[in-house]
């Protein structure tokens, strides 16, 4: 009975709570006053931990040795349309929920203090944007994926347009004018892949595989040519427009350019939550979307998409040599991170993928971290510029520790979590292109040269700046947000096998039907049998 | 393949330093006030010294079993797993690794107990004392990980932690900016090292891997390579200019990619560079890191993976190539610095190039047994210029020394020991392993291999010399420092110097751990078989595909007396320009001028590198991708020019629709949606 419900429980809790605490404070002002602002902190801070705490059930009841989705909720909505509400989860999504709930009350414990005005309209917020990104990684159904991938724009929008920076009106319609292009495209290919699955068998679905119990096929058994008369109906096309939506969040070079903005003008939640969720939509469109809804078009791109992963990896380092804002450099960090992500993925080998899913888990973990403790020293300091620390060792020595630790998880020590995906994804990449991974293991190199760099001269050295001497180390509450953060960098570098059993089948799952789409009898002029059969019924 | 028999006190090696550095590190992370002196000392150099006990009897019980049986493992859990391998955290103890647990933790537990008394007379507070164990203990563990490691991955973790903590060692007094940056500069460039290690790791895993053997623990490599050593590569036509283009082995380019890895970690060239800098760390972080245990790690890699060398006959020759001129080439840097720390880093960076001549010249063997006498004699010397260090107050630069033998008596006669035993004296530990490695490079089959031979033997020369040089003018003569540091200078106390007095006679007998039987001085007396002689050679052939040239007894002691002769030479001139004739030195000085200069400048290799890497790539990263690309090309011109064209177009237009408020376009695009839907559902159906 719980479990039936289970992903509409962890997706709706937070958005849930926050429409009962809204309620409460239009109740509370229509009996002359209102909700206290510590009430709505505390509120929005439990629904958190208790959605976090619900979502355990996801790692403890996900059973890795079957392949099927779990956890699976079906209910028709517009029927007729094939729209329905369709929920289920692999190891894939159980980690990029969990990620998801486990940031969540991190981020709010983080900006306690942080927010200063309009703290309100901020837990609201901040709640909204946990459904929708739990909803987004738990749908199966491409509009219920489409609506909440979208939804989840406005409330980032407003975190980053109103608790920002002093440029943060600019770096928030930019946020939500790229993506927003980007996503537009990939709606009207949905509907090409829409109609003509259709076409095929009579009947309108949007569900990406066949729902529980019934008969009906998924989009996913569509049969979509790889090249034909009418070009927009092939992979490539339909590839392409889904790629670049997704290419746009990830993001890939050269679409990259909002990110560096948004981050720096964000506050410290909205970058957390940015770097380790938001992002990790794009890898996971590719990963859960277009490799199997394209399969010759994903072989065919993966050369192109290797040069841009790769551009990303080296270009993204080289940039952030020489950011003199930390934020900024952790930004460009986080592109070079996620060109990694792009090259396991179109390796298309069990270790590539496997290693993309893991670095999307363990960059969501680092580069949180990363962000909290810039965050911590903005807090301080009001400033990020990195030539206005040095030797903050000395005042603040577990600060320093900590992000010693975290740096090192960045740039793959191993023993920590970065370096299990970063070698998989390599190991991967080499099999499948020797000469590209040669070149993505130099940016292993340069990512030592430039958090090293920014780590020398924010901590090392001697206090020559007057305000750094009496700076006053983490406090209690601050130690444990990054503690929360630090323990499960140690546990999967040390023990990350839990997590690789959990996405064994997935990945073989996705492998499986990427290369039964592209056997022979897949091939162009040659629809399976069961699709002509299906073709030569009457429609409706 | 020999079943390995389970030990399950193998874990307990690495796990102790690890106990002892988890929770120094938790209390400094979340305890205000950290242990004190005593309980810090009593946790780190207490695990370090169990780790030690345990390893001797771990040795001995191995040592208990048949020749061709001695080998154990100790499996944890199983750390990356996929479809296609799987990577376990598992301990293989075999004759080669057991001679490295028992330096590490035997030479580890020295420096710890040193380090109690070196750390003790930095007035610093309880937090940096502790740190300095932290970070002592976490390096000890991460080494025991290196030479433990049953699979390559396993081995590159403890690969990249000895790296850490180097790292963290050599930037331990952080406040001072040079540190830092040496620290830095330390991490970096291993990490090009790692990038040759790591695509070595890919190629031979995916190599065997479509053989249908893939394999990653080291003892399945070796079984399953044979399957892959006949293999060759196409090189891409760019590379048209190697030698051997177009076709390579396969164990050629393996064999390659590992070396780069072991020249950064073991400091050759051209990778050197970061060793002498590493001494900014303290004196004994100099002595266990960067002399005795982690720079001999790339010597115990290429010596663990010797299978694929003796495959590799292109890949051995650069091996010995580059370990001979990197020998010759740091001794030379050697002669002409003043900075005791310096002088000894640069003779390390020359003995490993020893150590690499053999093991390119396939005498793993030598080249291990040279990794061991080298980590008591360089320990030694390290921490005796540690205690004058300390007697100095800080004061490193031996112009300001002289005259120190009869002020610390002890510091000197042991320091002497190291000098006698670096040098080659006969029957000191050096003069056994050194002239293994010469009689490997005279007898090899490398191309060129008599140059290889003179250059050991010149290098030999000059290291007495300099070594020697370096003895002098410390501790004879008259004393050159202030009047004021003359007065309180004094001999350090027995936490200190007992440390020096057990490393001494270990640099003065270790080699009787394994003596050439033509050299052997007991052979008679102890009633010694020759073929039980070369004992420790014997122990550790199992584990190494040793390339094997017999020499007579007379041939080896022909080649003995010639590398003592030359020791000889090189320590008499030392003495007639240091010692007799104090004025040749400026004069030569001089006379050389220019020579003089780059020699001293160590060739100016920094300051190429800095202008040949470093700074183009800042200089393109800033000008061309950060500047140009990034913000003028794909935001200037792509994103706010498409804008502003979509402004002026829209202008008249749409000005109305777009009110600015992104509730109002969510809506237009949940209605536009929904409409796209419904026109697609309608036309069809």
């Amino acid at each position: 009975m719980f479990d039936a419900n289970l992903l509409s429980v962890v997706s709706f809790l937070p958005l849930g709570a926050a429409l009962l605490l809204l309620a409460l404070d239009q109740a509370a002002k229509s009996a002359g006053s209102e909700l206290a602002a510590p009430i709505w902190k505390v509120g929005g801070l439990a629904a958190s931990l208790v959605t976090f705490v619900v979502s355990l059930r996801l790692w403890t009841g996900y059973d890795p040795t079957i392949a099927d989705y779990q956890f699976v909720e079906h209910t028709p909505w517009l029927a007729e349309w094939g729209v329905n509400y369709f929920v289920g989860v692999d190891g894939i999504s159980v980690l990029l929920i969990l990620l998801t709930t486990f940031l969540q009350p991190i981020v709010l414990i983080a900006s306690w203090h942080d927010i200063k005005h309009s703290l309100k309209s901020y837990v609201f917020f901040m709640l909204a944007l946990e459904t929708g990104m739990i909803a987004t990684f738990a749908a199966l159904n491409l509009f219920q994926f489409y609506l909440f991938w979208e939804l989840m724009l406005i409330p980032m929008y407003f975190i980053i347009g109103i608790w920002g920076g002093p440029r943060r009106v600019y770096a928030a319609i930019k946020f939500f004018l790229f993506t927003m292009v980007g996503s537009l495209l990939m709606l009207v290919a949905m509907l090409v892949v829409y109609r003509l699955h259709f076409e095929q068998t009579g009947t309108f679905t949007l569900d990406l595989v066949a729902p529980p119990g019934g008969a009906l096929p998924g989009l996913l058994d569509t049969n979509i040519l790889p090249a034909g008369d009418v070009w927009w109906r092939t992979q490539p096309w339909l590839f392409a427009a889904f790629a670049l939506a997704f290419g746009i969040k990830v993001p890939v070079f050269p679409f990259h350019t909002w990110l560096p903005d948004a981050h720096v003008e964000a506050p410290t939640a909205g970058s957390v939550i940015l770097a380790g969720v938001l992002l990790k939509m794009g890898t996971y469109g590719f990963v859960r979307f277009a490799l199997p809804l394209f399969p010759d078009a994903s072989v065919q791109f993966a050369p192109l998409v290797f040069g841009l992963g790769l551009a990303g990896i080296l270009y993204g380092a080289l940039v952030a040599m020489v950011q003199k804002d930390i934020k900024k450099l952790v930004a460009y960090s986080s592109i070079a991170h996620l060109g990694f992500v792009m090259l396991g993925t179109f390796a298309l080998n069990d270790e590539g993928l496997k290693g993309a899913v893991l670095q999307m888990v363990s960059h969501g973990l680092s580069t949180g971290a990363l962000f909290l403790l810039v965050g911590m020293l903005y807090e301080r300091r009001h400033t990020r510029e990195i030539s206005a620390f040095g030797g903050i060792a000395k005042p603040m020595p577990v600060y320093a520790a900590m992000l010693g630790i975290v740096t090192m998880s960045s740039i793959g020590l191993p023993g920590l979590n970065g370096f299990v995906g970063e070698y998989l994804i390599l190991l991967g990449t080499f099999h499948a292109a020797p000469w590209v991974a040669v070149a993505a293991t130099l940016g292993v190199v340069l990512a030592a040269v430039y958090m090293l760099w920014m780590v020398r001269r924010v901590v090392f050295g001697p206090v020559e700046i007057a305000e750094n001497r009496g700076l006053i180390d983490l406090d209690l509450r601050e130690k444990l947000v990054i503690a929360a953060v630090v323990i499960p960098i140690i546990w999967i570098g040390v023990y990350p096998q839990p997590l690789l059993t959990r996405l064994s089948a997935p990945v073989g799952e996705i492998l499986r039907v990427m290369e039964a789409k592209r056997a022979p009898s897949a091939l162009p002029g040659a629809p399976p049998e069961a699709l002509q059969a299906s073709l030569a019924e009457p429609a409706r | 393949m020999v079943e390995a028999t389970p030990n399950e006190w193998i874990r307990w090696v690495p796990l102790l330093p690890l106990i002892g550095a988890v929770v120094h590190g938790v209390l400094l992370a979340f305890v205000r006030k950290p242990l004190n002196r005593a309980l810090t000392i009593a946790l780190s150099c207490g695990t370090v010294v169990a780790a030690f006990v345990i390893s001797a009897v771990l040795f001995a019980q191995l040592q208990a079993l048949p020749t061709d049986a001695r080998v154990m493992s100790d499996m944890l859990f199983t750390w990356i797993g996929t479809a296609n391998f799987s990577a376990d955290a598992a301990f293989l103890l075999d004759p080669l690794s057991a001679v490295m647990i028992l330096v590490v933790t035997g030479v580890g537990s020295l420096i710890h107990i040193y380090s109690i008394g070196y750390m003790d007379d930095d007035h610093r507070d309880d937090r940096g004392f502790a740190r300095f164990f932290c970070y002592l203990n976490l390096f000890t563990f991460s080494m025991l990980m290196l030479v433990l490691a049953d699979n390559l991955l396993l081995m590159f973790l403890g690969w990249e932690g000895v790296g850490l903590c180097s790292y963290l060692l050599i930037g331990f007094w952080y406040s001072d900016k040079w540190n830092a940056y040496c620290g830095s500069k330390a991490f970096i460039v291993n990490r090009i090292g790692d990038f040759g290690f790591l695509l070595g790791l890919f190629l031979l895993f995916w190599s065997l891997s479509d053989a249908d053997h893939a394999a990653i623990a080291f003892r399945d490599i070796r079984a399953a390579f044979p399957a892959i050593a006949d293999q060759t590569v196409h090189l891409p036509s760019w590379l048209y200019f190697l030698p051997g283009f177009p076709e390579w082995k396969l164990a050629t380019l393996i064999g390659l990619c590992f070396f780069l890895g072991a020249a950064g970690k073991s400091a050759q060239l051209p990778l050197y560079v970061w060793l002498p800098d590493a001494m900014a760390g303290p004196t004994p972080v100099s002595a266990l890191i960067h002399a005795a245990t982690m720079v001999t790690a790339g010597v115990y890699m290429v010596a663990r993976m010797s299978f694929v060398y003796a495959e590799a006959p292109g890949a051995s020759a650069l091996i010995a190539w580059t370990g001979a001129i990197t020998a010759l080439f740091a001794a030379t840097i050697a002669i002409a610095q003043t900075d005791i720390k310096k002088v000894l880093a640069y003779s390390t960076v020359s003995q490993l190039g020893f150590m690499f001549l053999a093991a390119g010249c396939g005498a793993y063997g030598a080249a291990m047994f040279h990794v061991v006498t080298h980590a008591f004699f360089k320990a030694l010397l390290f921490l005796a210029a540690g205690s004058v260090i300390l007697a100095m107050h800080h004061e490193q630069d031996t112009d300001k020394m002289g005259g120190l033998r009869k002020l610390l008596p002890w510091t000197h006669k042991v320091f002497l020991m190291g000098v006698l035993a670096i040098a080659g004296t006969p029957f000191f530990s050096g003069f056994f392993s050194k002239d293994e490695i010469l009689l490997a490079a005279k007898l090899s089959h490398v191309p060129g291999h008599a140059a290889l031979y003179a250059i050991a033997l010149t290098t030999a020369g000059i290291t007495a010399f300099y070594m020697f040089r370096l003895h002098f003018r410390t501790f004879l003569g008259e004393s050159r420092a202030p009047l004021e540091t003359r007065a309180h200078i004094h001999e350090p106390g027995m936490v200190v110097i007992g440390p020096l007095v057990i490393l001494a006679l270990a640099s003065i007998f270790g080699g009787f751990l394994g003596p050439a039987a033509a050299l052997n001085p007991l052979l008679g007396a102890l009633n010694i078989s020759p073929e039980d002689s070369n004992s420790f050679a014997n122990f550790l052939a199992p584990v190494l595909s040793n390339v094997v040239h017999e020499a007579t007894h007379s041939e080896e002691r022909l080649l003995a007396l010639y590398s003592v002769g030359v020791a000889a030479v090189g320590a008499a001139l030392a003495y007639w320009m240091y010692v007799l004739a104090p004025a040749v030195p400026a004069a030569i000085r001089t006379s050389l001028g220019g020579m003089h200069k780059l020699v001293v400048n160590k060739y100016y290799v920094d300051e190429l590198y800095d202008r040949v890497f470093v700074r183009p790539l800042v200089a393109i990263s800033e000008r061309v991708l950060h500047r140009f690309i990034d913000a003028g090309l794909i935001d200037g011109v792509l994103v706010n020019g498409s804008a502003a064209m979509l402004r002026g177009l829209t202008n008249g237009l749409l000005k109305y629709a777009q009110s600015g408020f992104a509730q109002s376009y969510l809506g237009w695009m949940a209605l536009g949606t929904v409409g796209l839907l419904y026109y697609l559902v309608r036309q069809v159906a």
